[in-house]
């Protein structure tokens, strides 16, 4: 009886067809909260490339398992990477596919990323990259690594504190602040050419950038009112404007994905709560988030859909809520998270023994998986989009 | 019966899954794919150094009232006994610490040439971004009770390390009181 409702459900996957295949409730064995993953087998990697497929598909929703696969991936290896994908239960041909260049990482991310696309019609997130904040003792530098947390490089080298790392949409270039002026300052950094500017350098706190989606404008905290508050100004830090006046202080700007609106931290009513203010000026006002106290840190969904923040709860959580307010939902331990470009893997912060180690959660599944460690504590982590 | 609904459900998947993939056009076998399996190599991002891990130089600093305080030899000694600490998650200046603030101010007040740097810090029971914001607010709490007393804003500036920089690395209450602090640094002129 469980074999046919196993076998019916799988039917219904491919009967719904590979277009909404994550909205399937097939029953896995171990999947405890949240949205079902999406079952697949794996079968013919080894090493490096096993481990990338592994954990490029866990982190986007799916569960490798050998048993009850809706899905089949079988492949070699050997000097390049080659993938086929089934439908496991009609052993139709979804794709065979051959990989050449680069390493075999890569290969294997590129697999990954045919395979998530072809199954959920979602571009895979296998070869983006993530920055993040990494401290060593007293100082701390800016790093990029691949979004799996491989290949991480120093961005700065100036012996100095960094904070709050972001990409601009589209663009290999960062702002982030740095006390190498002494002071926190912002600054826009070219990785390419290896050029960086001042954006921000007023009297007090500069901080928080977060570029706006079309890259024209950029949203801060500065404090050079009086209180830490959110401006706008150009991408080059002129045509500065104040969106925010209160005097309790305000935090971590991020921008909808229309450019219209900013959503921020704000004290502005009592505990930290989430607030949105038009970017092009007018009333702030708050968002309605029910169920989680002292909400900081936001970032909107790349689809508008959703904002992710962190609620601290005793301890932090990170918690999602519809962009148009309502109901939160805690996912998961952690803080400062930010967006894969999919709108359902989220990157953040956890804490453990005295540091901060980098972690992805798959948001539908509530499924969590720590990066291999890089050196240092690291912490704000900004997802490239 | 059940059977063989399911085996005709299983040939409406199949037909379904063959359908929708049909714009896929599933190819049979292995087939090595120059153009399509060139996607990794021919990504911009792949062979390419990340960031260099050099110095890039500052090209343009635009000129703010920071200018007023560059060059200028910084003190922690004189007020080191000084240093003001907050309850959690607050930025008033409690009344118990109003002593240090006044004694900070008269020395200000009679020594025109000097000014004052104010670093605001907390402890790390908050968000990074949150405490920076929370640092700078009680940095800036100092300054206005300063003015308050009778010195100029200008002489005054403040600088938040959130929760970068602590006085103590514990993970505890005794720890956390002294991280959250405000310390005045005397800015006096260097000739």
């Amino acid at each position: 009886m469980k074999k046919v409702t196993t076998l019916v459900c799988s039917l219904i996957v491919a009967a719904a067809g590979l277009a909404r295949a994550q909205e399937a409730k097939v029953v896995i064995p171990g999947t405890v909260r949240g949205e079902l993953a999406i079952p697949i087998s794996l079968s013919g990697f080894t090493g490096e490339v096993d481990s990338v497929l592994r954990f490029d598909l866990f982190v986007q929703g799916f569960a490798i398992t050998s048993d009850g696969a809706a899905y089949q991936v079988s492949g070699s290896n050997n000097g390049q990477v080659q993938g086929r994908l089934s439908d496991a239960v009609t052993k139709q041909q979804i794709f065979g596919k051959a990989y050449s260049g680069a390493s075999l990482r890569t290969q294997a991310h590129a697999l990954a990323d045919d395979i998530v696309e072809a199954v959920t019609r979602r571009k895979g997130i296998g070869r983006t990259k993530i920055a993040f904040k990494s401290d060593k003792g007293s100082s701390s530098e800016v790093y990029i690594a691949d979004f799996d947390g491989h290949n991480a490089v120093a961005t700065t080298a100036d012996g100095s504190i960094v904070a709050a790392p972001t990409w601009v949409p589209g663009r290999r270039t960062l702002y982030y602040t740095s006390y190498k002026l002494n002071n926190p300052d912002i600054f826009v950094h070219h990785l390419d050419s290896v050029e960086r500017a001042v954006v921000a350098r007023y009297s007090g706190l500069n901080t928080s950038a977060a570029v706006s989606p079309d890259g024209r404008r950029v949203a801060m905290i500065l404090s050079k009112s009086g209180s830490p508050n959110v401006w706008v100004a150009d991408a080059d830090g002129s045509n500065l404007k104040q969106l925010t006046t209160t005097r309790e202080g305000d935090s971590s700007p991020c921008w909808s994905p229309d450019g219209q609106t900013i959503c921020f931290s704000s004290r502005a009513s009592g505990r930290s709560a989430l607030h949105l203010v038009p970017a092009g000026g007018g009333a702030m006002r708050r968002l309605s988030v029910v169920g989680t106290p002292n909400a900081t840190e936001p970032d909107w969904s790349p689809d508008g859909k959703t904002i992710v923040f962190t609620a601290q709860m005793g301890s932090f959580q990170i918690c999602t809520v519809p962009a148009s307010g309502g109901e939160a939902t805690v996912v998961a331990a952690g803080e400062d998270p930010s967006w894969a470009p999919n709108s359902r893997t989220v990157v953040f912060a956890l804490r453990s023994g005295g540091k901060r180690i980098l972690s992805m959660l798959d948001v539908p599944t509530k499924r969590v998986k720590q990066l291999p460690a890089i050196s240092g504590s690291c912490s704000q982590p900004s997802w490239s989009k | 019966m059940k059977r063989a609904s399911v085996l005709s459900l299983f040939t409406l998947a199949a037909f379904l899954a063959a359908g929708i993939t049909g714009c896929k056009k599933p190819e049979k076998g292995i087939t090595p794919i120059s153009g399509r399996a060139a996607k990794p190599p021919t990504n911009p991002d792949a062979g390419k150094p990340l960031g260099t891990g050099a110095d890039p130089g500052v090209t343009s600093v635009p000129t703010t009232d920071l200018g007023d305080f560059e060059g200028m030899a910084m003190d922690r000694s004189v007020f080191a006994n000084d240093t003001v600490y907050f309850d959690y998650d607050r930025s008033t200046v409690k009344s118990s610490e109003r002593g240090k603030v006044e004694n900070v101010a008269g020395h200000l007040k009679g020594n025109r040439a000097n000014k004052l740097l104010i670093e605001g810090h907390c402890d790390e029971r908050g968000t990074e971004e949150y405490n920076r914001a929370l640092g700078e607010r009680r940095a800036l709490s100092l300054r206005e009770y300063l003015v308050r007393l009778g010195v100029d804003a200008d002489r005054v500036r403040t600088i938040s390390y959130g929760e970068d920089k602590s006085a103590s690395p514990g993970h505890d209450e005794a720890a956390w009181s002294k991280n959250r602090r405000g310390e005045f640094i005397l800015l006096k002129p260097k000739n």
